[in-house]
């Protein structure tokens, strides 16, 4: 009895763990592996003799080096942040002040409105950067930041406020209630009772919409052209791939020092970041 | 100190007619008691005075303003709620200081009032703990205080005892009442349990449907209850009902099949017109008793025992009486088993007669 439950636990826990982990990591790893591997170990033969792809006997950082030294990475690194950034905030104010409105004021058209808000999440950036292009153009602002921190917000204020509409919801709406009759506005009682309490909620919206603007591409490829606006993610790509030349070690320590701040983000609030997508105040 | 005036109160959601009409004056110090079944009303016309709800037509004062337009923070109430809606990132302190701080009140003040709430309600070792880290009982207390350390004109209760244990509640119950016989303070409290309201409340409104149903003293309530609703609502076990026809038999009859009484002589000018016509009567489980040889045999029915329910203090029977079932409550030493023949006897003086197509008391 003891026994068959633990073969049952091996088989239904443990061995689709250990793949689903191996799954999930295993590209980490070889864009780690990748990146601190000596050029000589990259380009040789798959069939040589001592070829080991899974690992390096001769870890470098010249790639790393590289990376610093002979591209504009740290460049492209601070305009993805700065970038990400800015659209995060602009676009939590926004999700913040709609999400509260969407889930607690009553006003005509509310349901349609949220529905359509909702809707325009749904369309794909492929689509829309078509026009987005044309407006970026009339205002002249394209190969400038201000192409992405404004544009960014159209896919990350419809999430913010879905999120933390659905967060809203679940506070009950005698707290501000009681603070209205204790002596806050409307106003008041939602800065000072409800967005306290909506801090994980706000968190992960926060995390999520600064991961996504991060890791967005297709609008950074298009508003920017010049490479000391680039993003991380454009950059990598369209810097160090040369015709059909791939500068791998370089690509590869570029995209795992991309990766850095968002794993950071997302391990510091990891716990926030549970309870904002289950819910608040219980009790 | 202040009374609260609602002049012709209606409140209309896009479908509903949650409340229709209501007229209510509730006097200066008085704890009035708005009571009935989930959907009556009640807690709609107490969020139109807290100013949670916007009135659709009416006008609602207190003191001597008109408060329609006036926002929550602006009408000087304060009110519990069912689910107490503590300030979870606060402590139990600050959820109390909170409607003093919104009021700027200087800091000693503030200190002062809420160590006298906590000493009152006895939570004065809670003041630094988060709610999360309290009690149903404790909550609840904490609730109350955030409310009395307002000094506000008019306290607002919206069930305030539902999520507490039955013991709590008893408890908590009495409590209140000695607070507010303590703070004199003009107080509404919405409930849809009957004992509660019979409990406390100076006066008790019963609401159905939107509508004020009746008004006044628990007792008067109890004994003289304006129609068939009221009386089947208040008192438990609830009123007994039970259809008959009014027969002229040189004294007035109230007779069904299996159930025939005398109706008393006080009662003939009010019921003669009813001779030939069906009306209800009400009698309440504890007018009734086993038949002895004392009882006049025009008071007195055969019933069938189905089921003996022994509460200790009293005994209550289900009995089937023709076709029509009733619960009577006797005296504890009473020994009678299921499906045996027994005779009843009631008090024809408290006698209740409603007529049956408008529910209203004859």
């Amino acid at each position: 009895m003891l026994i068959e439950r633990r073969w049952k636990k091996w088989v239904f826990f443990y061995i689709p763990l250990t793949v689903f982990v191996i799954g999930t990591l295993f590209p980490f790893y070889w864009m780690f592996v990748t990146a601190v591997r000596p050029d000589s170990e990259l380009y040789r033969s798959w069939r040589a003799v001592n070829n080991a792809p899974f690992w390096t006997l001769h870890p470098t950082l010249e790639h790393f080096q590289d990376l610093m030294a002979k591209t504009t990475f740290p460049v492209w690194l601070w305009n993805t942040f700065f970038i990400a950034i800015v659209s995060t905030i602009i676009s939590l104010f926004c999700g913040l002040l709609a999400g509260y409105a969407l889930a607690r004021l009553k006003f005509p058209m509310a349901g349609t409105l949220g529905t359509s808000i909702f809707v325009t999440y749904l369309v794909p950036p492929t689509l829309l950067f078509i026009p987005l292009a044309d407006i970026i153009r009339n205002f002249q602002l394209g190969n400038t930041p201000w192409a992405l921190i404004l544009t960014y917000p159209t896919f990350l204020v419809p999430f913010c406020t879905w999120l933390l509409m659905g967060y809203f919801k679940t506070i009950p709406k005698e707290l501000e209630e009681c603070a209205r009759i204790d002596g806050a506005t409307r106003f008041g009682a939602m800065v000072r009772i409800i967005f306290p309490i909506a801090v994980p909620g706000i968190l992960s919206a926060g995390i999520f919409a600064f991961t996504l603007s991060w890791n967005e591409f297709i609008y950074a490829l298009i508003f920017l052209s010049s490479p000391e606006r680039k993003t991380v993610p454009v950059g990598v790509v369209s810097e160090l791939i040369r015709g059909d030349i791939y500068f791998w070690g370089q690509l590869m320590a570029g995209a795992l020092l991309g990766s850095i701040p968002v794993a950071l983000v997302y391990s510091f609030f990891v716990e926030y970041y549970v309870t904002g997508l289950t819910g608040s105040v219980k009790g | 100190m202040a009374q609260v005036l609602m002049k012709d109160l209606n409140k209309k959601y896009d479908e509903v007619h949650a409340v229709k009409d209501v007229n209510l004056h509730i006097r200066d110090k008085e704890f009035v008691v708005l009571v009935g079944p989930s959907g009556c009303g009640k807690s709609t016309t107490l969020r139109m005075v807290a100013g949670l709800e916007e009135i659709t037509a009416g006008e609602i004062s207190i003191g001597d303003r008109v408060v329609n337009d006036l926002p929550p923070k602006d009408r000087d109430i304060a009110m519990v709620f069912q689910n107490y809606a503590l300030y979870p990132h606060m402590t139990v302190y600050d959820n109390m200081a909170f409607g003093l701080k919104m009021r700027k009140f200087p800091k000693a003040e503030i200190q002062k009032r809420v160590q006298d709430a906590a000493e009152i309600l006895g939570i004065q070792e809670l003041l630094k703990r988060k709610p999360r880290q309290l009690s149903g009982g404790q909550r609840q207390r904490v609730a109350v205080g955030r409310a009395i350390v307002r000094h506000p004109q008019v306290f607002l209760f919206d069930e305030p005892l539902s999520n507490l244990d039955a013991k709590l509640r008893v408890q908590m119950r009495v409590e209140l009442k000695r607070l507010h016989d303590r703070l004199e303070t003009t107080a509404i409290y919405v409930t849809h349990d009957q004992v509660e309201a019979m409990t406390l409340g100076d006066r008790v409104v019963v609401m159905k449907d939107g509508w004020v149903q009746q008004v006044g003293e628990p007792l008067e309530l109890y004994g003289h209850p304006a129609n068939r609703f009221v009386a089947g609502f208040i008192g438990s076990p609830a009123m007994n009902f039970i259809e008959v026809g009014i027969k002229d038999g040189g004294a007035l009859w109230a007779d069904t099949a299996g159930f025939r009484v005398k109706v008393p002589a006080n009662r003939f000018d009010r019921l003669k017109s009813y001779v030939g016509q069906p009306v209800t009567v009400g009698i309440r489980p504890e007018d009734l008793h086993l038949a002895t040889g004392g009882d006049a045999a025009d008071a007195t029915f055969d019933a069938v025992v189905e089921v003996v329910e022994p509460l200790g203090s009293e005994i209550l029977l289900d009995v089937k009486v023709g076709a029509s079932s009733m619960v009577a409550r006797v005296d504890p030493t009473v020994r009678v088993k299921v499906h045996e023949p027994i005779r009843l006897a009631l008090n024809a003086e408290r006698l209740h007669f409603f007529d049956k197509k408008s529910e209203v008391a004859i």
